[in-house]
């Protein structure tokens, strides 16, 4: 079992990280972080996250943490 | 659990000036992930360029010296001849490489500097509002292009990488991306590999990354990180071009 954690504070809400999870575990949602994007979430009850690390790889704002 | 993906120690923790879904951050963080795997960051002289990429200094925790507009080649050639025993690469884009900086990179390259090139390619001017750059694709609106870019007015776009394969002096040259998962592992080991050359003496390296500009393409981010798997990709193919040491 893996899961990831995403810094609200730095998404800017591109929304990469949301088309590459192979498992589509990650979803832009309708919170708005101080810099006024819409971030992107991990869905907290995912339990077939891989941590396959692929959303940590592009995300261009090094936003993703992942833990395995 | 442990954390299995970090930033890279070569980065500083700092917010980037990038737009939402600009492939830069991407190219950034794979660059100083390389930096670390190789245990560079205190022997490296990055050379930053202008554009977008300007800000390399804020960014890296490296030392970094900045150009002048498309003088990074030829800057980064004083540093290593000066200071042989460390690390230089540039990173450019390409308006900075392959329009005002033509010449730089192209005697560079044929000198075969030992240094790497890392060229970030997103066929427009991203910092000064998308103008038209030698890479743009053909048909492709700009500002300074609005109604696309013609073939009979200023000709095809440059394959910066099959040009510079050409020249004696080169070791190393590969075209990647950073679009899905598949570029994604393969930029990260060409990248490795060029700043191989580097380290292992081998002469010059040069790393083309295509990227996207969803700002200056008019596109979100993820309509702009498509065209780079379909019109760019078209285009511009990926690949290693040149490989003389067999690394
Ligand atoms: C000598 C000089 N000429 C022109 C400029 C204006 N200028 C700043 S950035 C830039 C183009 C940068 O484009 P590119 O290299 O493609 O980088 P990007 O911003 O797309 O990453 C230009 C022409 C300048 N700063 N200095
Ligand atoms: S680590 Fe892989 S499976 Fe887990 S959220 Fe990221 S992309 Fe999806
Ligand atoms: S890739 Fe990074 S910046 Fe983009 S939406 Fe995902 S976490 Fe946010
Ligand atoms: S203008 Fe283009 S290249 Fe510059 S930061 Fe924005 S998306 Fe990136």
């Amino acid at each position: 079992m893996a899961r990831i954690e995403i810094d609200e504070q730095r998404c800017k809400g591109c929304g990469l990280c949301t088309i590459i999870c192979p498992k589509q575990l990650i979803i832009l949602c309708s919170k708005v972080n101080n810099l006024g994007y819409t971030v992107a979430v991990f869905d907290p009850s995912a339990i077939n996250c891989t941590g396959c690390t692929l959303c940590a790889e592009i995300c261009p704002d090094v936003a993703i943490k992942v833990f395995k | 659990m442990q954390q299995v993906f970090k930033r890279p120690l070569s980065l500083k923790d700092v917010q980037t000036h990038f737009c939402p879904g600009c492939h830069h951050g991407t190219v950034h963080r794979m660059v100083a992930k390389a930096l670390d795997e190789y245990d560079l960051q205190k022997r490296t002289i990055g050379v930053a360029s202008i554009g977008c990429s300007v800000f390399l200094y804020s960014y890296f925790d490296i030392d970094v010296i900045e150009s002048p507009h498309g003088r990074a080649p030829a800057v980064a050639t004083g540093v290593k001849r000066a200071k042989p025993d460390s690390f230089v690469f540039t990173y450019q884009g390409d308006g900075d490489l392959a329009a005002i900086g033509t010449g730089e990179i192209i005697h560079a390259a044929n000198r075969g500097e030992n240094i790497s090139v890392i060229f970030v390619n997103n066929t427009t001017y991203g910092m000064t509002g998308g103008q038209m750059a030698p890479t743009t694709l053909l048909g492709q609106r700009t500002s300074t292009s609005p109604y696309g870019r013609s073939l009979e007015n200023e000709g095809a776009p440059i394959r910066v990488t099959e040009l510079l394969t050409n020249l004696e002096g080169v070791s190393f040259a590969a075209r990647v991306a950073v679009n899905n998962a598949k570029n994604l592992m393969d930029a990260k080991k060409q990248i490795k590999k060029a700043f191989r050359y580097q380290v292992e003496k081998k002469g010059f390296s040069f790393v083309e990354v295509l990227a996207a500009c969803p700002t200056n393409w008019g596109m979100t981010p993820i309509k702009a990180n498509e065209r780079v798997g379909t019109e760019l990709s078209d285009y511009f193919k990926l690949g290693v071009f040149k490989n003389v040491a067999n690394l």
